[in-house]
Parts: C-alpha cells; sequence; structure tokens
C-alpha cells in the first residue's frame, strides 16, 4: 500500500467513525441515562437517509432538506418518546426489546408504503461535488471531507453541552442516579424526553450525511444498528466519549480489513469487539 | 406442580398434531413439520431467557450453524448417514455456544443481549463472505441424510410423512428431556440463578457455570432444530443466522409465556399462525406484525399465556364485589 492509498484509507476510516458515532453517541445516552435499549435506533438513521431523499426531491438541496429534516426528527423523537418510550423506563430489557423490534417491523413496512422498496440516489450539493486530487490518479471527493468535519463539529458541540452547560450537568447526574436528581426537583422526564429527542436527530443526521455516498436503500439502518452496539459495548454503555474511542476503532478495523483481509472483513470488527471484551468486559471506558 | 391435570390437554394437542399428515397434503404437512421445528427451537431458547434468565438476542446462530453443518457435511451426490451428520453438526453447534458462553457470560443485561447479537453476526458474516457458506445464496443439501443401520432402513426422510414424524418425536423427546433437566438439581440451580444470582453465588455455587452448562445445552438444542430445518427443506441460507431470526424466535418464547416449555410450543404455532394469517390479509403484514408485538408489550406483560390468568382474576375480582 503506498502512501497516497493509505491516506485516502486514513481519511475513509475517519469519516466512517465519525458517522457511526454520531449514531452511536444517541444509542449509548439512552442505554446509559433511561436505561433503555433501542433496536429501532437503526431505524432513524434509515427515516433520516429517507428524508433526505424526499426533501432534497422536492427542496433541490440536500443543504436546505438537512436544515428542514433536523427538527422533523427532533420533534418525531420527542413524540415517539411521549408515545411509547415513557412507558418502558420501568419495564424489564425483554419488553424493551421487543417493543423495538416491533417498531422495526412498523417503521420499515411505512417506509415501503409511502417511498417504496427501490435504491435511490442523493445528490451531492454543488459546492462540494468536488475532488482534492492527491496524485495523477487519486483524488479524494471533498463530500466526504465534509462530513468528518460536520462530525468533529458536532462532537465538540456535544462535548461542550454536556460538560459545560445546566442541561449537560442534569444529563450526568440522570446517568448517575435518577432518585437524587429528582430530589433536587429536576424535572427527570423532560430531560429524557430531550435526550432521546436529540438521539433521533443525531441518527438522522448521520443517515441524511451518508445519503449522497451510500445511496438510500431498505434495511439500510439494520447494519448501522449493529455496528452501533459494537461501538457502545467496546466503548462502554453510556460513555458518549467511550463511544467516540470505539466508533474511530471500529471505523479504522472496518475500512482497514475491507482492503487488508476482504473474505474476513465482515468478521473483523467483531474480533475486535470480542478482544475488547476479554480485556475489559465493561467497555474500554465505564460509565461516569 | 398439577402436572397430571394439565397432561390431557397437551396429549389431545399432540394427537391433533399427529393426525395432520392424514390429510395427505403436502403443503399442511410442510408448515406444521416447520411450526414443530421452530417449537423446538424457542424451547431451546425458553431454557436461557424462561429459566435462566438469560436474554439471548443471538440464538439463531446456533439454529443456523448446524444447519449449515449438515449441508456442508453431506457429499454432493450420496446421502449422508443420519447417525453421523446429526450429532456432527448438533456437536458443533454446541461446541459454538460453548466458546461463544465463554466470552458472554462475562457480561450481564443490557451488555448481554448486544454481546450475543454482535457473536450471533459474527456468525452470520463467516456463512455470509467465506466460501464456506456459499455466499448469500446458500447452499442446497441435496440428499437428504440416510437413517440405514447396515443396510436395515428404520425410516425414511426423503419421505415427507417420515420426516413428520421423525420432527414430531424429537420434539416429544426434546420436551420430555427439558422438563426432566428442570427438575434436576442442575435445572433447580438456573431457576436459583435466574430469581437472584448472588443468592446462589453466596451458596456455594459457581454460578458461572451452571449458566455456561445451559448455554450450551440451549445452543446444542436449537441447533438439532437448525439440523431438522435444513433436512426439512433442503436448503440452507445466511438468513437463518439473521437477527431477524433471533427476534423471531425470542417472540414466540415471549408469547407462550416465558419460563413454560409448552407455552414456548404454543408461542411457535401462534407466532407461525399470525404471520400466515396477516400474509394472507394484506402484503403489508409485517405493519400487522409489529403492531401486535407494540400492543402485547403495552398492554399484556406475561405474553399470552397470561390472558387466561387475567380474564379468571377479572372474572374472580368482580365476583368478590
Amino acid at each position: 500500500m503506498d502512501f497516497a492509498s493509505f491516506l485516502i484509507q486514513t481519511l475513509n476510516s475517519l469519516q466512517y467513525g465519525l458517522l457511526l458515532f454520531l449514531v452511536a453517541s444517541g444509542l449509548t445516552l439512552v442505554f446509559g441515562i433511561m436505561g433503555i435499549i433501542n433496536l429501532a435506533h437503526g431505524s432513524f438513521y434509515m427515516i433520516g437517509a429517507y428524508l433526505a431523499f424526499v426533501l432534497t426531491s422536492a427542496t433541490g438541496s440536500l443543504v436546505l432538506a438537512v436544515v428542514l429534516g433536523i427538527p422533523l426528527a427532533l420533534a418525531f423523537g420527542a413524540f415517539l418518546e411521549w408515545a411509547l418510550f415513557s412507558h418502558l423506563y420501568k419495564r424489564d430489557h425483554l419488553e424493551q426489546v421487543l417493543l423495538t423490534y416491533g417498531l422495526i417491523l412498523i417503521f420499515e413496512q411505512l417506509r415501503s408504503l409511502l417511498v417504496g422498496d427501490d435504491v435511490h440516489g442523493v445528490a451531492i450539493p454543488a459546492f462540494l461535488d468536488a475532488s482534492i486530487q492527491l496524485t495523477e490518479v487519486m483524488s479524494y471527493p471533498v463530500y466526504r471531507l465534509a462530513i468528518s468535519v460536520v462530525c468533529i463539529v458536532l462532537a465538540v458541540a456535544l462535548y461542550y453541552v454536556i460538560q459545560r452547560t445546566r442541561l449537560g450537568m442534569m444529563i450526568r447526574a440522570g446517568n448517575d442516579d435518577r432518585g437524587m436528581v429528582e430530589a433536587l426537583g429536576i424535572n427527570i422526564n423532560m430531560i429524557y424526553r430531550v435526550v432521546f429527542a436529540l438521539g433521533v436527530a443525531l441518527a438522522a443526521l448521520a443517515g441524511m450525511l451518508a445519503a449522497p455516498i451510500s445511496s438510500v436503500f431498505p434495511n439500510m439502518g439494520s447494519h448501522v444498528l449493529i455496528i452501533s452496539f459494537v461501538i457502545v459495548v467496546i466503548g462502554g454503555i453510556g460513555s458518549v466519549w467511550g463511544a467516540l474511542v470505539a466508533a474511530l476503532i471500529v471505523g479504522f478495523a472496518d475500512t482497514f480489513g475491507k482492503v487488508l483481509v476482504p473474505e474476513l472483513s465482515g468478521i473483523v470488527v467483531y474480533v475486535v469487539m470480542a478482544v475488547v471484551l476479554l480485556w475489559r468486559p465493561e467497555g474500554i471506558l465505564k460509565k461516569g | 406442580m398439577n402436572a397430571n391435570a394439565s397432561l390431557i390437554p397437551k396429549l389431545v394437542a399432540l394427537a391433533i398434531v399427529a393426525c395432520v399428515p392424514l390429510s395427505g397434503e403436502s403443503f399442511y404437512i410442510e408448515i406444521v413439520g416447520k411450526v414443530l421445528v421452530m417449537a423446538i427451537f424457542a424451547m431451546s431458547l425458553d431454557l436461557l431467557v424462561g429459566f435462566t434468565g438469560l436474554v439471548s438476542f443471538g440464538h439463531a446462530a446456533y439454529f443456523g450453524i448446524a444447519a449449515y453443518a449438515v449441508a456442508i457435511l453431506s457429499p454432493e451426490y450420496e446421502a449422508a448417514s443420519l447417525w453421523y451428520v446429526l450429532p456432527a453438526s448438533v456437536g458443533l453447534s454446541a461446541l459454538a455456544a460453548f466458546v461463544i458462553g465463554l466470552f458472554v457470560l462475562r457480561t450481564k443485561g443490557i451488555y448481554f443481549i448486544m454481546v450475543t447479537l454482535a457473536f450471533a453476526q459474527m456468525a452470520y458474516f463467516i456463512f455470509h463472505d467465506t466460501p464456506l457458506g456459499g455466499g448469500s445464496d446458500g447452499k442446497y443439501l441435496n440428499n437428504k441424510p440416510s437413517a440405514s443401520i447396515f443396510g436395515w432402513e428404520p425410516f425414511d426422510l426423503t419421505n415427507e410423512v417420515h420426516m413428520f414424524y421423525f420432527i414430531l418425536a424429537v420434539l416429544v423427546l426434546v420436551y420430555l428431556f427439558l422438563a426432566r433437566v428442570l427438575q434436576s438439581p442442575f435445572g433447580r440451580v438456573l431457576v436459583g440463578i435466574k430469581s437472584n444470582e448472588h443468592r446462589m453465588q453466596s451458596l456455594g455455587y459457581l454460578t458461572f457455570r451452571y449458566k455456561l452448562g445451559a448455554f450450551t445445552l440451549a445452543g446444542a438444542l436449537g441447533g438439532l432444530a437448525g439440523f431438522l430445518y435444513a433436512v426439512l427443506f433442503g436448503f440452507v441460507t445466511p438468513e437463518l443466522l439473521s437477527w431477524h431470526e433471533s427476534g423471531n424466535v425470542l417472540l414466540m418464547v415471549i408469547l407462550g409465556g416465558m419460563g413454560n416449555l409448552a407455552g414456548a410450543i404454543a408461542g411457535a404455532f401462534a407466532f407461525e399462525a399470525m404471520r400466515e394469517i396477516f400474509a394472507d390479509i394484506t402484503k403489508y403484514w409485517q405493519l400487522l406484525m409489529g403492531g401486535v408485538i407494540v400492543a402485547v408489550v403495552l398492554f399484556l406483560p406475561g405474553g399470552l399465556a397470561g390472558v387466561p390468568g387475567r380474564i379468571k382474576r377479572a372474572l374472580q375480582g368482580g365476583e368478590a364485589k
């Protein structure tokens, strides 16, 4: 592998890992704070991608689609939390698994009813539709760099919100001890709703950003869901920074696995997970 | 335990199922045979979920490993001996469950659910991506295993009626075996682990070993179901190992009310019946299925098996007033 292709694969790994972080961060927060296992989280990624397709077709611009799509995803998340997930907090994990499994079936079928089962492409915004020439034959698309930049900005913003704001303080407190937070007079149910809506919006945004590179297709959420599970397990449940580290590890392992051992590429990520579990059964960074 | 009181309905149900081949309709024989296979699969998972309290979300892996094992171990142009491929494929599933169990049983709760899922995905990709499994198209089992022993052939699995009764016999044996296991000291410890693992540890039980035993046994029996599936249909695909299958079998266990072997069988029947009926009504059957699942969780904790009890309690409550 020469330097240029190594550079390309490194950038791809970063971009893939950061995109996965957007999905996994919401998943790990919902796990850590609300104690809910949400199989339908991958569906939010799928819904985001289809929103990008539908809204881009309607408005002619992916940027506009994202601007319109995020409030929709936030509202959708808040609604779901109010209608369904708020009833699950005191139930056991098995019932959470079941209910969210049922939701996947519903979301996929509704997608099929509303948009159909075809594979769709989404156009890259014109101002990002370019490539950077690395060597005479190899180049790197600007759009993928833009995804990485957006994800890094979001990761920093998330860090700021969680570590430096009053809301973040309440989220961290809710992560540690729900009863104490309530005793201090904070409306924990409101915190839950905000966190859940945020998680849905982040996953949907990841889907919107990925739509132009991966295209939009049925069941696209399920692969992302399982990889996000792996990330949450590796990073440690409830740890956003663990999720970031784990997402990057998975991004690199998957991308370089595909290049170096193509036949075993599907397995590499799970081997990494098994090794981490042997080393640290509760993930790299424990919650708290 | 009022085992005798509930024996009669079970025998009646068994007799009704045993009459299915009399219809002479291949369609019904095959579809009921499939449901019986899924019932064995559901019972094997119930040992983990319902009795030991281990929510495995990757049980399809062991089903699929044994199913692939038959297809891979059978020679291409002649029938393999049943007495070799059956123990070999079930043994491979048990071995896989033992090794994976060593990893996953180090974790608990949500971690356990996710890690079992992740290992099942790993098995899925092994059969999907490597030359071993024949890609996403799967593999054909051209010749069903032969049951002949030194030239004497007690039954013939290529005959659909023989196949049906073979599956039914395995189902009854698995049921009796699991019922016996659960009455044994080993089974008692598993139930103890479900209600309070720390207490069992304080009593001096090495709970990890018991859980590993249960996980391996459940994997082996899940493999037995997978073996029957492959022989019944004559082909295997990676989808047998997909997480949707793990979800479906979990659903069967829940529908039947966890920790109830006969319930697991009933759950398998209920699930497959729902799927057939919904698919008949509309091609958007998944929407109905998903709706039913969500409704069951929200309004019927305890599954279908809890419904008679709820009605009884409601009636008694009414009388008390």
